[in-house]
């Protein structure tokens, strides 16, 4: 589903951050166009 | 959901409008989740920020829903995020984000 798929990744602080499911997506083979971590609080 | 991001989003899903991003949130409640899904599917619920009425209808999972996990490399996947499944109430921001998407 991801493989060559561009991804949005919104992370949050007290959660997985941006960083992170940007590293995961990039490994499934998906291009990441964004990532951020926000704080919902 | 901040209106600088609101803002980031609709730009860069009218960019690609040919191949729409896939959403990994990333979140770390139900409420969060669901606020966050409503507004880069149906528009902002608040009706305060650039995607009010803006129906981008993108598709939105989480990174704990196994259509990622199941894709991620998982020895990185257990290293960074499976430890915040502990922590987290991964039951409830799933249900949240089914209810979402029915």
């Amino acid at each position: 589903m991801l493989k060559g798929k561009k991804v949005i990744a919104i992370g949050e602080r007290d959660g997985i951050s941006g960083d992170i499911i940007a590293e995961c997506a990039i490994s499934a083979g998906a291009e990441v166009i964004f990532s951020s971590t926000e704080c919902f609080v | 959901m901040d209106l600088e991001l609101q803002l980031r989003i609709k730009n860069l899903t009218e960019k690609n409008n040919n191949n729409k991003p896939i959403v990994i949130l990333g979140s770390s409640d139900a409420e969060g989740t669901g606020i966050v899904a409503e507004t880069v599917i149906s528009g902002d619920p608040s009706y305060a920020g650039p995607l009010t009425g803006v129906q981008l209808g993108l598709t939105v999972y989480h990174i704990f829903e196994p259509e990622i996990k199941n894709e991620v490399n998982q020895d990185l996947y257990e290293n960074k995020v499976s430890i915040m499944e502990i922590a987290l109430d991964v039951e409830s921001i799933i249900e949240e984000l089914e209810r979402i998407r029915r």
